[in-house]
């Protein structure tokens, strides 16, 4: 018989929801955080709600509203979408909570699937919100039932922190019990506590600043912190989360003696930070992203007048950019400990140049349709402002100048357009990002006049994320129906007056609709719609797949110049060759002047 | 070796779309039931989209999921070139199984970049490692479907890994779409017979 189970760590999160008797949970996708609420929604049976909502700072509020009931609530989310949210969250550390609060924000060093790598634990300290940082999906799944009891206790959400590693790393989980015993929902009407107007606001603020001490103490003895003393050491090394297993492990290979303090909560333990700090002459911090806990030794260390050096990142010992590993960890060990460094990242001696391998639309990909009639029509010149999802990879295509944010495609474009540059503008979303946050931009760029062509690239899901279920597809995260959201129409009630829809893979309406969109005076809107092809093919959609003539086709390449993964140039026989990944989209067929590419009989 | 921290360590890498995680999961669901301790990292998202991935797995270890360079005892390389570009995660003494059928990425197909010859990627990692190189696309085509080259893979690993080939079989049964069964089982025996032990 085994007690474990083997789990990817956002799973073994839901999991620990489960167990800790997790109410209501609400989360908007984004890697790597998007599996936990896919994971709960995907349940057969279950005793809480869950929703996909359609942006973070909606999700905060949704749990925050279920936690004011005085039920346990979660909300999960990627880390930047806790700058979606940070509005609510700094007031919710005022207000505080009934109902256990945990605020699941996964971070993503070295950028894997990211536009920055920013350190979520900076908001536990701007929020003055308790932070919980698991070192193995183990701990993560353990660490949930503690948060909930930690917020009850204290009345005030808890932010758990987790990254990549954890969340897509897998590992063998040892179930714990499920907590049936759980509070019934009763709001309880008390203004001074659930309505933040400045007199109850300034009330609450002291209150926040009064708590910390004891939420210290609380942290300062939970089970996530661990300290081991080396007798003879002259070094501690202080690792946190993920990063404390790294450590251990360099330690292990190089052999030194050295005390070693593990962290899993901020603020930092700060009694056995000083117990540390009592033993040893230098302690190095190792940590994934900012100088976080460094600084709050540094700290320690001058309250209590201990000349104990601390290094880490501030000294350059610890890379303040990308992931940690165990070879950084020894090397940074090395160093501290006066060692000699073996570099082991040394360059392959080969002459063998090796292709990247960036990540590209898939074969038959409807963004792929869409930009090729974009740019078609608006040409080279004109300026394509773009957004998060999938089509961001449309930067291949060359219709992505700008990336910044969530639902930052419409308003940069509007912005451009204001600064008096006069090519044409032409921006573009997919359907789930527009619901995020693009409906303020398009009301925006409506309301003041953007002279700008709106492209929304509705392929009828959330695909990057890993095919999350959105408001325009009719059902909901457990697969209920429920009202499908027509863009169309939101797009029409939001004041554009120019609002097409046309399938991109129909190269000529295409065409023929960004001309009519282009030459329109205002914001005009384009909805490019056609469900993703992997989606589709999931759902049993089969499409006949096409075939070069190789009589036919003289060579010119503009089919194998779409970027399509199923479109090979044989450079010996000097023709085009489709190999077995196509979909049968299309596209190469219409863009082929010499009849060369046909269906396959 | 005394300083070691796992009792085996597989790197897995390929093209996103290849069936990686399958790959990988078939050994760590395997390696669980036999009661070991498993970690396991994984490339999703953004990566995913026919780009290059890496999975590492740990069996017999309980501390990061992360493989030090030149670490693994074994590297499962589901295409050539993947298997080239991840070679420095490979200790002194560890194995290279690949496949030596190409996916061509999309630098290559129209980005007027050269595919290297796969000979002589084969030929440059014989020249410090043991390696064990055959075509699993034409290999699984045999056992039914070419889909099943990443089970091709397992199998040829499984005489290396610390694991019981039954337990194995029966993942592999519990794991792949329930038609796709008997293709399967056929890649992963097919697989294992490419490696003599």
């Amino acid at each position: 018989m085994s007690t474990s189970e083997y789990m990817l760590g956002n799973v073994a999160i839901a999991r620990g929801i489960v167990e800790g008797g997790g109410r209501v949970i609400s989360g908007y996708p984004g890697t790597p955080s998007s599996e936990i609420v896919d994971r709960l929604g995907a349940m057969k049976e279950r005793d809480f709600y869950v929703e996909w909502s359609v942006n973070e700072k909606v999700a905060m509020e949704v749990a925050a509203g279920a936690a004011m009931s005085g039920v346990r609530s979660v909300v999960t989310m990627k880390h930047v979408g806790l700058n979606v949210a940070a509005d609510p969250l700094m007031t919710l550390a005022y207000m505080g909570v009934k109902g256990g609060m945990v605020i699941i924000v996964a971070d993503d060093p070295g950028c894997h699937s990211s536009q920055n790598e920013q350190d979520s634990r900076i908001y536990s300290r701007f929020s003055l919100m308790p932070c919980l940082d698991p070192s193995t999906p183990q701990e993560a799944k353990d660490m949930i039932p503690y948060a909930f009891e930690l917020s009850e206790k204290f009345e005030i959400p808890v932010i758990f922190r987790t990254t990549t590693r954890i969340s897509h790393g897998k590992s063998d989980i040892k179930l714990g019990p499920v907590n049936k015993d759980r509070p019934e929902a009763n709001f309880e009407k008390n203004p001074s506590r659930w309505v933040m107007v400045p007199a109850n606001a300034r009330v609450r603020h002291p209150h926040l600043l009064e708590i910390q001490e004891g939420i210290r103490q609380e942290l300062e003895g939970s089970r996530w912190n661990e300290l081991d003393l080396c007798e003879d050491a002259q070094i501690g090394i202080l690792g946190a989360g993920v990063s404390s297993v790294y450590a251990k492990e360099a330690i292990k290979k190089l052999g030194v003696k050295a005390s070693f303090l593990k962290i899993g909560t901020y603020p930092v333990p700060a009694g056995l930070v000083k117990k540390l700090f009592d033993r040893v002459q230098k302690v190095l911090v190792i940590e994934e992203g900012e100088q976080f806990a460094e600084e709050m030794c540094k700290v320690i260390a001058s309250d209590m007048g201990s000349n104990v050096k601390i290094c880490g990142k501030s000294d350059g010992l610890v890379p303040k950019v990308g992931e940690l590993n165990v070879d950084l960890c020894k090397k940074a060990i090395s160093v501290a400990c006066g060692l000699d460094t073996d570099d082991t990242d040394v360059p392959l001696n080969t002459d063998i140049e090796l292709p990247p391998r960036p990540p590209a639309m898939c074969p038959g990909c409807s963004h792929r349709s869409a930009y090729y009639a974009m740019k078609k029509v608006f040409g080279k010149d004109a300026i394509y402002p773009g957004d998060i999802g999938c089509y961001t990879l449309g930067i291949q295509n060359g219709t992505v100048d700008t990336t910044l944010c969530m639902g930052g495609s419409i308003t940069v474009a509007s912005g451009i357009y204001n600064s008096g540059e006069k090519r044409p503008i032409c921006c573009s979303i997919g359907d789930s990002t527009f619901f995020h946050t693009g409906v303020n931009g398009l009301l925006n760029a409506v309301y003041n006049r953007s002279n700008i062509t709106v492209t929304i690239l509705d392929n009828r899901i959330t695909a990057m994320t890993g095919h999350q279920v959105n408001p325009g597809m009719g059902l909901t995260v457990t697969g209920e129906p429920t009202v499908q959201i027509d863009l169309e129409t939101v797009c029409k009630g939001l004041g554009a007056e120019f609002v097409e829809v046309v399938d991109p893979y129909d190269l000529e309406a295409t065409l023929d609709v960004f001309k009519r969109a282009k030459e329109f005076e205002g914001t005009s809107v384009v909805i490019a719609k056609q469900p993703c092809v992997i989606h589709a093919r999931r759902s049993g959609v089969r499409r006949k797949p096409f075939v070069v003539d190789t009589d036919k086709c003289t060579g010119c390449k503009q089919c194998v110049k779409l970027g399509c993964p199923a479109i090979e140039f044989d450079s010996l026989a000097k023709v085009s060759h489709i190999n077995q990944m196509c979909t049968g989209c299309g596209l190469c067929y219409q863009v082929c002047k010499f009849g060369a590419i046909r269906e396959v009989e | 070796m005394s300083d070691k921290v796992s009792e085996f360590d597989l790197v897995i890498s390929g093209v996103g779309g290849q069936g990686t995680i399958l790959a990988s999961d078939i050994i760590g669901r395997s390696a669980v039931l036999k009661g070991l301790n498993v970690r396991a990292a994984e490339t999703h998202g953004m990566a995913q989209r026919g780009g290059s991935v890496v999975n590492h797995v740990r069996l017999g270890c309980s501390l990061g999921s992360m493989i030090p360079l030149h670490g693994a005892d074994c590297l499962l390389a589901l295409e050539p070139a993947e298997a080239l570009r991840y070679i420095d995660q490979l200790g002194d003494d560890g194995v290279v199984i690949m496949n030596t059928s190409p996916v061509y990425p999309v630098t290559v197909t129209s980005g007027g970049l050269e595919y290297p010859d796969v000979d002589l990627i084969v030929e440059f990692l014989e020249r410090d490692h043991k390696v064990i190189a055959f075509d699993a696309v034409k290999i699984a085509t045999g056992a039914g479907s070419r889909l099943a080259a990443n089970v091709v893979m397992v199998g040829a690993a499984s005489g290396y890994l610390p694991l019981e080939v039954d337990t194995m079989l029966d993942c592999v049964k519990k794991m792949v779409p329930p038609k796709t069964i008997d293709i399967n089982v056929k890649a992963f025996e097919m697989g294992r017979a490419m490696v003599d032990l």
